[in-house]
Order: structure tokens, then C-alpha cells, then sequence
């Protein structure tokens, strides 16, 4: 029987399969970033062993960094140890690192793939569950604990055991206005945040090949969201022609012979998969989600549900507790819930094609009087494609804060939160109580519908403004 | 790590389903740099109200936490393990937990132990009820009993990962002995796979 994408990028990287223990897995790109590092390069110390493969190894400044006066040192006295304390690891264990200011720094599952060091049929692992971005390329991409940071750094390996296999196809077209953020969260909606536990996705089906590397990159992204280990889309020309030339890719007479590794990686015909789900992508439509975890999703058409209408007692305790967090009434529309900030960024939406779409909605238009917004690119090279195309010039104009680069108001573990009380349509990936700041009400959304819901200072997609 | 054979005691009930990592550890305390002192920071968003489960005094002193399904989504982040346990539990109970947080626990010596839906609700009710109950998780045998009711139910575990509650290992010096092999595999690494020290 045929083998999927992830058997065959699994197979290709154990090490040793102990009997009676999970197999040993090697890690061809270990990403780092200043949160889930410092305990990790402490357990090397106290044990006396080194980094094994810093050539490896990739570390930036993303989680805690400002996102404005980044020429200043980092205000807050604990971020700042935080920040500083990796610069220390880094250069005692000769790890590369992007720091603030470096114009190869971002958030940490950006700039991996736009610096080309992701590529097809790698294991890439990080101290971040958003590492399953990387599966966009068809790598086995997955977040790890901070033992298993240390883990990796000491030894380049990690045991794992082996997942099962999940498709979830997207049939048919989406229609105009429709985007891959809008994709992923009806696949969240459809299969719940558990449905993915103990699974790899492959994402299949016309609607994930019509799609851009940044679009792939977005639906991978919250594979974690489903509750999956890791999300992946097969590796084709779009891939390809992303990487072609990107400072990690493989140098000339290696190229081709890379690429018919890359072509075979794709799952066989005859290969089954443990699960899978089909979604019909004519039918999606612009999503927003109205409670606390990200399953709790609706069109952006529809209205905050009654939890008294839902068959499931666990789902309907879950919605009401949602609701009166979220400050909500049931029944009410989503386009007359009003919004006080809008977040475009983050390793979900902090892309080039992202800002191009906010652009695009916000060119001519203003923000609605009133409403905070910050966009954030992804990384430095983010910022500064945009600015040279001239987008900030157009949000600028608009009324939108353009800021530097970061994870900002995705997790708020820099001086971008939310106030208590405040709501926010935002484009990152999880709407969890107080995520964006002590009593912060989180909607997740698309850049496009984040863009107008600014501009009418309601939820909205571009086509009712 | 340290060992771990019998969890037993007094529980904790927390009644909710999805209870993710952001919760358990919100992420101002990310920024400590040390291993310790995440106990204060256990739901602390929560604890700020009186009526939350972990301020309820009959509830001083428990050692298992028992929570509602999907327990441990979201961020990775180990922070969340460190709190639970650094707080005085020893092992959760939930009828599925994420996979991150999971393999967290036991990293860490903290007992992840699933149980089915139908026992996960009878539990809680019966710890809501009597909050001097004691439930024994023996991990060898994969079991939770709760004598004084008649409860008792068997719980999933990697025979790898027992071995390692149970005689408290260190995962990365078992890998170790892997390492001609590491060294045989690397020897094979396409030559064209990127290397951060030269981008």
C-alpha cells in the first residue's frame, strides 16, 4: 500500500526505532525564540552538554519585542531579561540569532520560510505550537515543550510516536472575497478543537492547490487550533517557485535534484488515510468567531447562536460561558456587534499578501472614529516589501497604525493588549479569555474582513462597505 | 525527573471543558527566565474570583486536579505543567487531553490520565460532592480507583512512557544512546539541506 506525505517525511527521518519505544526522529531545523528557550539552555548547563547542531539551530526576538521605539531599549525590566537572556544563550552555545533591529528578524514561523531554510520533506520543530505553519511546504512541522527544546538542542533527535493521518479536502471554488483564514476556521468549526488530536492533516483538494504559499501558510497555521500535531499541504510548482532563489534554498546543480525529491514526496494514490473530512469550499463564507476557543465560529451573515438551542450539554455550558465573557447576546448579528481595535498580524495573517489585502480594502477609505488599529508585520522583510510597494503609505492614510514587527496583540506579552472590557476583530489565531489582554474579547477573522470592520467599525466584509 | 508510582489523595474538581494553556499560566508569566515559581501564577485570572474552585478551602491541600474535556489546548508552552504542578498536584484527570501539554506531563512527572467521558462526569460530581474524597492513580497498573464509592477504571499509557514515570528517566540521556546512530544518519543528510550559519 501506498504511503501519505507525512509517512513518507516521517520515514525518512528515523534514526532508530527501539523496540517497545516511539522512534527517534531526526530535526533538520530547530527554530528558538526567547520564551520557551531560557529553562532549556539552563538544563544544557546544569548538565554539562552543548548545542549539537547550531548550524540547525535558528533563534529570533519575536514573543516580547515592541513594536514601537524599537530603537529603545525594551521597557518593560522582565522582557527585557527575557530578550537579553537569549542573546547570552545564543552566543555561548553559537546559535545564529535575528535580534530587533536585524532586518532578518520576525515572529519566528515567517521568517523561516521567506529566509527559504523551510523546505519540503524537513522535520522542523519549535517551542511554539504555531510551528505547524511550516507544513504549508509539505515539512512535518510540529510545536514542542521546553524539555524537548532542550531535547533538541542536545541532541538533535526527539522521540516521538507516530501520529495518525487525517485528510481534510476543500472541494470546488471559494468565492470571491473569501480567503484561506475563512478556510481554516470552518474546518475548526466543522471538526471542533479536539478533532484533530493525536492527527497530521494533509490538506487536499483544488481549493489548497489554487492557493498561494501565504494562503497554505495561513490554513497550517491553525492546524493546532483543531488540535492536530501538525498540518501539511503537498509540495507542487507553487512551492517551488516560492523558494526558487530565497537564501536558504539548494544552490544551482542542486536545485533540480532537490526538487525531484521534493515531486515524490506527495502521497501515493493507493494510500489510505486513518480519517477524513470533505469540505465543500463553494460553500464557505467569510467567518468571524463569537466565544472562547476557536470552533466557536459563524459566518460573518449569521448571528451569535443560543447555547439553549445546542444538543450537546458540554458545548452548550462552553458557549454560555463564552457569551457573557464575551459580553454577548444571543441572536444578535454579527455585523451590529461593534468593534473598539483591529490586529492585523501575526505568524496567522502577518504576511505580504495579508498587508496587500488590508490595503487593497482600506485604499480611499478611513477608519471608523474611534477604533484602534495596529497592523504588525510578520517580520523586518515584511515591512519593508510592504513600504517599498507603498501600502503603509495607503494605511497610514487611512488612519491605521503601522508598527514593527512582532507577535504584538496575538499573545500580549508586549505593551500591545487589549484594555478589559475592549472587543477586537483580530487576524491571529486564538480568541481565548484574555489572550489579547486581562478581559480582552478576541474575534478571529480574516485580514480582509479585519480591514473593513475597521473602516465601519462593526464587523463587515469589504463587500458591505 | 522523580519517580512516579501512586498518586494518591484529594481532588480538585474543575468543571469546564477546554480549559487551554492560557488559562492555566496567562502569558505575563512567560517572561520568567527560571524554572520556579509559576504556583502563584495557576489560572490566576481565574483565582481573582472568590467563588473559583481554587479558592474554595475545602479543596486545600489536593493533589489530583480533575477537569472537564480538551484539557491543555493551545500554546505549547511547558510554563502551564510547571504551574500545576509547582501549585501541589501530581496528576490530571480529563477525558482527552491535547497532545503538547501531554507530552509535557510527562516530561515532567505530572500524570496525565485519561479517562472515558461517562467516568470523567461521574467523578466530578462525586468530587463536587464530597470534597474529602480520595481518589489512587497507580500508574504501573493504569488505574484509578475511588474506594469509598466502588469507582474504578483503567486508564491509557505508552509502555514507553510508563517505564519512564516509573523509574523516573532522563529522556535525553536515553536518546544518547542512539548517538552512532544520530551520527550514521547525519553522515547521510542530503548535502543540499539549509544550514542557518550560512544564510
Amino acid at each position: 500500500m501506498g504511503r501519505t506525505l507525512a509517512e513518507k517525511v516521517w520515514d525518512n527521518h528515523v534514526v532508530a526505532s527501539p523496540p517497545g519505544e516511539p522512534d527517534l526522529l531526526y530535526i533538520d531545523l530547530h527554530l528558538v525564540h526567547e520564551v520557551t528557550s531560557p529553562q532549556a539552555f539552563d538544563g544544557l548547563r546544569l548538565s554539562g552538554r552543548t548545542v549539537r547542531r547550531p548550524d540547525l539551530t535558528l533563534a529570533t526576538e519575536d514573543h516580547n519585542v515592541p513594536t514601537s521605539d524599537v530603537d529603545l531599549p525594551i521597557a518593560d525590566p522582565v522582557s527585557r531579561t527575557q530578550v537579553e537572556t537569549l542573546r547570552r544563550n545564543c552566543a555561548e552555545f553559537g546559535v545564529p540569532l535575528y535580534s530587533m533591529g536585524d532586518p532578518r528578524q520576525g515572529v519566528v514561523h515567517i521568517i523561516g520560510p521567506e529566509l527559504g531554510v523551510t523546505q519540503p520533506g524537513m522535520t522542523i520543530v519549535c517551542g511554539d505550537s504555531h510551528t505547524s505553519t511550516h507544513g504549508a511546504f509539505g515539512a512535518l512541522a510540529f510545536g514542542i515543550g521546553t524539555s524537548e527544546v532542550e531535547h533538541v538542542l542536545a541532541t538533535q533527535t526527539l522521540p516521538q510516536k507516530r501520529p495518525d493521518t487525517m485528510a481534510v479536502t476543500i472541494e470546488g471554488e471559494l468565492a470571491p472575497g473569501v480567503t484561506p483564514k475563512d478556510v481554516i476556521l470552518a474546518v475548526i468549526g466543522r471538526i471542533g478543537t479536539g478533532g484533530g488530536i493525536g492527527s497530521i492533516i494533509e490538506y487536499r483538494g483544488p481549493v489548497i492547490e489554487a492557493m498561494s504559499m501565504e494562503g497554505r501558510m495561513t490554513v497550517c497555521n491553525m492546524s493546532i487550533e483543531a488540535g492536530a500535531r501538525a498540518g501539511l499541504v503537498a509540495p507542487d510548482r507553487t512551492t517551488f517557485d516560492y523558494l526558487a532563489g530565497r537564501p536558504g534554498a539548494p544552490p544551482g546543480p542542486d536545485w533540480d535534484r532537490a526538487v525531484e525529491d521534493w515531486s515524490a514526496l506527495a502521497t501515493d494514490p493507493d494510500a489510505r488515510f486513518d480519517r477524513e473530512v470533505v469540505i465543500n469550499g463553494s460553500e464557505i463564507s467569510p467567518h468571524v468567531t463569537w466565544g472562547t476557543n476557536p470552533s466557536q465560529v459563524t459566518p460573518i451573515a449569521g448571528n451569535v447562536p443560543d447555547p439553549d438551542s445546542m444538543d450537546d450539554p458540554v458545548a452548550a455550558e462552553s458557549a454560555r460561558r463564552a457569551l457573557e465573557y464575551m459580553g454577548l447576546e444571543a441572536g444578535t448579528p454579527i455585523t451590529e456587534v461593534a468593534v473598539d481595535t483591529v490586529f492585523i498580524g501575526s505568524c496567522t495573517n502577518g504576511r505580504i499578501e495579508d498587508l496587500r489585502q488590508v490595503a487593497a480594502v482600506a485604499q480611499g477609505r478611513k477608519v471608523a472614529p474611534g477604533v484602534r488599529t495596529l497592523v504588525v508585520p510578520g517580520s523586518a522583510q515584511v515591512k519593508a516589501q510592504a513600504e517599498a510597494e507603498g501600502l503603509d503609505s495607503i494605511l497610514r492614510t487611512a488612519g491605521f497604525d503601522w508598527r514593527e514587527p512582532g507577535c504584538s496583540m496575538c499573545l500580549a506579552m508586549n505593551p500591545d493588549k487589549l484594555q478589559p472590557g475592549e472587543r477586537c476583530a483580530s487576524t491571529s489565531n486564538r480568541n481565548f479569555e484574555g489572550r489579547q489582554g486581562r478581559g480582552g474579547r478576541t474575534h478571529l477573522v480574516s485580514p480582509a474582513v479585519a480591514a473593513a470592520s475597521a473602516i465601519a467599525g462593526h464587523f463587515a466584509a469589504p463587500a458591505d462597505l | 525527573m522523580l519517580a512516579v508510582r501512586i498518586v494518591s489523595g484529594t481532588a480538585v474538581p474543575l468543571d469546564r471543558s477546554d480549559v487551554d494553556t492560557d488559562q492555566i499560566i496567562p502569558s505575563d508569566w512567560l517572561k520568567k527566565v527560571e524554572r520556579t515559581g509559576f504556583e502563584k501564577g495557576l489560572f490566576s485570572e481565574w483565582r481573582d474570583d472568590r467563588d473559583f474552585v481554587l479558592n474554595d478551602e475545602r479543596y486545600t491541600g489536593a493533589n489530583i486536579l480533575v477537569a472537564g474535556p480538551n484539557f491543555g489546548t493551545g500554546s505549547s508552552r511547558e510554563h502551564a505543567v510547571w504551574a500545576i504542578q509547582q501549585y501541589g498536584f501530581e496528576a490530571v484527570i480529563s477525558p482527552r487531553f491535547a497532545d503538547i501539554f501531554a507530552n509535557n506531563c510527562t516530561k515532567n512527572g505530572l500524570v496525565p490520565v485519561v479517562v472515558d467521558p461517562e467516568f470523567g462526569r461521574a467523578l466530578l460530581d462525586a468530587v463536587i460532592a464530597d470534597p474529602g474524597l480520595v481518589i489512587t492513580i497507580d500508574v504501573e497498573r493504569g488505574t484509578v480507583e475511588v474506594p469509598a464509592l466502588g469507582m474504578e477504571t483503567t486508564f491509557p499509557m505508552e509502555e514507553s512512557t510508563r517505564t519512564r514515570f516509573l523509574e523516573g528517566l532522563d529522556d535525553i540521556a536515553l536518546t544518547l544512546r542512539h548517538d552512532e546512530a544520530i551520527a550514521g544518519y547525519e553522515a547521510r543528510r542530503p548535502s543540499w539541506l539549509p544550514e542557518t550559519s550560512r544564510i
